[in-house]
């Protein structure tokens, strides 16, 4: 990749994921092509690129749910694939996961799900510490009244908040959303991503943010890294990620403008 | 071009496939038998699931067991009855029901019923990314998933088998009864009088290989299940056929051994 086109604009000097010449392939299908950034403390980037190009892919490599076949990954100071089962483990939990189809246990009722994390990782809680945790992270996706409920019977939107509220669970320092607007409503969209800037206030959280949707990747992103073709063909603040004649940019610029 | 490549090799790419996965699921058995050793052990949920299969396969083996031996009571009756032999009749039954058929049925039910269950719940967590979640939380899902229900198998279908054997002896009786009206303490005095410690052992041995098996297969499918939603249904059918496949191997080399030790 042309290191030119890359821009940095924040400049802190922590940076909490750090990725190298990262490459993945699936059998004889390549998906990443030698990715490079920074995520600085208390950053929030959001990563924009076509359906397809390895963003859930990236994501997964960080967290060490898939192993890079190149490059280094290191998240936190840790080289993540270096790591036996324990340390990743600890590494884990300061790293929230929303998944794109939120992922909620589909056994368990509402509260069941956000206290299992919690349950599962902290021994010799009390039931009235577990109450009050899960009472904290509901009301920060203000669906308080969802406690009994079962993930089957919560909307779309529902679903994605409770998945962002049982990673908030666990206090992470760096948030990973994969497409948390994906699939709402505007006024549901705007909600969330009114959540995700929150998260970052309210629990001092790094993040990357993986979207379709312009508006959420300009109001949720300090920076925004456009993904392409399993690159990311620029990196940089909102304007000048979009000041390009690229056509690759320009269409999803454009696409997202009409509508 | 791709077309031509894998109908060239379709031949050496099945037989890659097989050793593959039969390399992946030794490993699968082997990382099994290395966790349950390790902590957590996740006892309370081990115990759940030891109800819900119990539960769940509960009144299939009642009704089964029952009718296995009314039925094989009634079809060994006129061959024994050729010999004037009928007194037998309890201690015959005892053994087939306590060395073979109690075991056996128990077995392939619940192949059929909590096989293709876990097959089917760990297949569809494994493609909606719920043991993904886990492992993102820090939680081993081969600990809390795999190895609490391989072990609630290994505990349970034992126990079911003991269970099945009592009920087919309790059918047998009735049989016995209507045709004799002998009483339920000589016939089972009858029946046990020939049943050795030995019967009953590789009775419960034989059943905890196949708690393993059905454990450990359904979790394998289920936890390597691929292609959503049509993953899931393959899983669990795929539980419940391999299951059972194994299961008659295994009773073939139980047997055989179980032999050996006898006449030993
Ligand atoms: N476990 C896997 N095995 C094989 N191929 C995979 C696997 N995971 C992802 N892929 C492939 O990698 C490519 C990128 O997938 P990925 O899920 O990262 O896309 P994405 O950028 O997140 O797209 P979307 O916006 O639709 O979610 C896809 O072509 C996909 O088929
Ligand atoms: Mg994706």
């Amino acid at each position: 990749m042309d290191k030119s086109r890359l821009q940095h604009i924040i400049n802190t000097d922590e940076s909490v994921i750090s990725i190298k010449g990262l490459y993945k392939s699936f059998e004889d299908l390549e998906v990443l092509k030698g990715i490079d950034f920074n995520l600085f403390k208390g950053e929030n980037i959001a990563v924009l690129g076509k359906s397809g190009t390895g963003k859930s892919v990236l994501i997964k490599i960080i967290v060490g749910l898939l192993k890079p076949d190149e490059g280094e990954v290191y998240v936190l100071g840790q080289q993540v694939d270096k790591l036996n089962r324990k340390e990743l483990d600890a590494l884990r939990l300061r790293i929230g996961f929303s998944f794109q189809h939120s992922a909620l246990y589909d056994s368990m009722n509402v509260y069941q799900n956000l206290a299992f994390p919690l349950t599962m990782n902290i021994k010799n809680l009390s039931k009235k510490e577990v109450n009050n945790a899960v009472d904290e992270v509901l009301d920060a996706v203000g669906l308080m009244d969802k406690l009994n409920q079962m993930p089957s019977d919560l909307s779309g939107g529902q679903k994605k908040r409770i998945g962002i509220a049982r990673t908030l669970i666990l206090k992470p320092e760096i948030m990973l959303y994969d497409e948390p607007t994906s699939g709402l409503d505007p006024i549901t969209s705007t909600e969330v991503i009114a959540l995700i800037n929150e998260v970052q206030q309210q629990y001092n959280t790094s993040s990357i943010i993986i979207t379709h949707d312009l508006t959420c990747a300009k109001n949720t992103g300090n920076r925004i890294a456009m993904m392409l073709d399993g690159q990311f063909l620029r990196i940089g603040k909102f304007e000048e990620v979009f000041d390009s004649n690229d056509e690759e940019v320009k269409g999803f610029f454009n696409y997202n403008f009409i509508q | 071009m791709i077309n031509n490549n894998t109908k060239k090799y379709i031949f050496s790419r099945g037989i890659d496939d097989y050793f593959t996965g039969v390399h992946k699921a030794y490993k699968f058995t082997s990382l099994f038998f290395k966790e349950v050793i390790k902590k957590p052990f996740h006892i309370r949920e081990v115990i759940n699931q030891c109800f819900e299969i119990g539960i769940r396969a509960l009144p299939l083996i009642t009704l089964t067991g029952f009718i296995v031996g009314i039925v094989f009571t009634k079809q060994s009756r006129p061959s024994l009855e050729d010999f004037g032999a009928t007194s037998w009749l309890p201690s015959l039954i005892g053994i087939a029901i306590v060395r073979a058929l109690g075991p056996l049925v128990t077995a392939l039910i619940c192949a059929g019923k909590v096989g293709s269950s876990i097959g089917a719940e760990l297949g569809s967590m494994k493609v909606t990314e719920q043991i993904d979640a886990m492992e993102v939380s820090a939680i081993n899902p081969f600990k809390y998933l795999v190895v609490t229900r391989v072990l609630a198998t290994s505990i349970t279908i034992p126990i079911l088998a003991l269970y099945c054997s009592c009920v087919g002896l309790f059918g047998s009786y009735i049989n016995v009864h209507t045709e004799e009206t002998s009483s339920i303490i000589s016939f089972y005095q009858d029946a046990f009088s020939t049943i050795s410690f030995l019967d009953i052992f590789t009775g419960v041995v034989k059943s905890i290989a196949y708690g393993l098996t059905i454990g450990l297969v359904g979790c394998y499918k289920g936890y390597n299940a691929t292609q959503g939603t049509r993953g899931v249904g393959k899983a669990a059918n795929q539980a419940v056929v391999l299951s059972m496949f194994l299961i008659f191997i295994e009773e073939v080399i139980i047997v055989q051994v179980s032999n050996w030790i006898r006449y030993f």
